[in-house]
């Protein structure tokens, strides 16, 4: 059941992405920026939690679980820190994911020749 | 007059986009992507007996990985062209941003190339994102106190 979700919700995001793009003037930039505010916003409430036990894998690839993770790492830290909590959990469990970008694409922009 | 004549004709001439054929490649691809998402956690966590929030970050980052290695050998902008949003909105897209810029401005070396280029496009991401979770992480503060 998991997959199935899964397969209907990260498609169904890529779909409301791709009608925007294609519909208006709006850039790809646009929108990743705009799905990411929408996540944080959908967590400010708990929606997108609920979201993620329900679908699984797949709602933690589209680009608003990014906000989604920025928003809850900084409310987590809060129960513990008080209202500075949210400067210091921002980018607890975006962390890895912003790592990674960055070794990598530094790596293999050592690595490898640019084609054109 | 000789404007819209032009107008007229130009229109005639530009390459009619699929709308429909696009969405449906972005719906699909997309769905595709979260399958293999939801798949890779189960992997991971049945066969290194990892719990499944270690194995969702180790999922990211295989994405992540795969992602760059492709735009790095060139193979990823093609892609992009066959399945657009499909690509982008999941993290690859992310990714992708980050490794082309890094290898458009390799040329004007390693601090004024890569170290000043890198976050071009990935950089508004972080930023909207992170103004927006200070936002409404405020908000949710102040009134329900997480």
């Amino acid at each position: 059941m998991l997959y199935f979700n899964s397969f209907l919700f990260c498609g169904f995001i890529c779909l409301i992405g791709e009608l925007i793009l294609d519909n208006s003037k709006l850039t790809t930039g646009h929108i990743t920026s705009l799905f990411v505010v929408i996540g944080a916003f959908l967590d400010t409430f708990g929606i997108y939690d609920f979201i993620i036990k329900k679908v699984g894998g797949g709602s933690l690839i589209p680009i608003t679980s990014f906000g989604h993770s920025l928003i809850h790492g900084a409310l987590a830290k809060t129960n513990s820190m008080g209202i500075i909590g949210i400067f210091m959990g921002m980018f607890d469990l975006t962390a890895t994911g912003i790592t990674a970008a960055i070794i990598f694409s530094f790596l293999f922009a050592l690595i490898f020749k640019p084609k054109n | 007059m000789k404007n819209l004549k032009y107008e007229r004709i130009a229109n005639n001439h530009k390459p009619k986009e699929k709308k429909s054929k696009n969405a449906l490649m972005a719906f699909l691809s997309g769905g595709f992507l979260g399958l293999v998402a939801e798949f890779l956690i189960n992997f991971y966590s049945n066969c290194f007996s990892l719990s499944r929030n270690t194995a969702s970050t180790l999922m990211v980052v295989t994405f992540i990985f795969i992602a760059s290695l492709l735009t790095a050998l060139g193979v990823f902008d093609k892609l992009v062209n066959h399945f657009k949003c499909g690509l982008l909105i999941p993290i690859t897209g992310f990714a992708h941003s980050m490794t082309s810029s890094a290898m458009d401005y390799k040329k004007e070396g390693l601090i004024y190339g890569i170290g000043m280029n890198i976050f071009k496009l990935s950089g508004s991401v972080i930023l909207y994102g992170v103004v927006s979770a200070w936002f409404f992480g405020m908000i949710r503060y102040f009134i329900g106190g997480a």
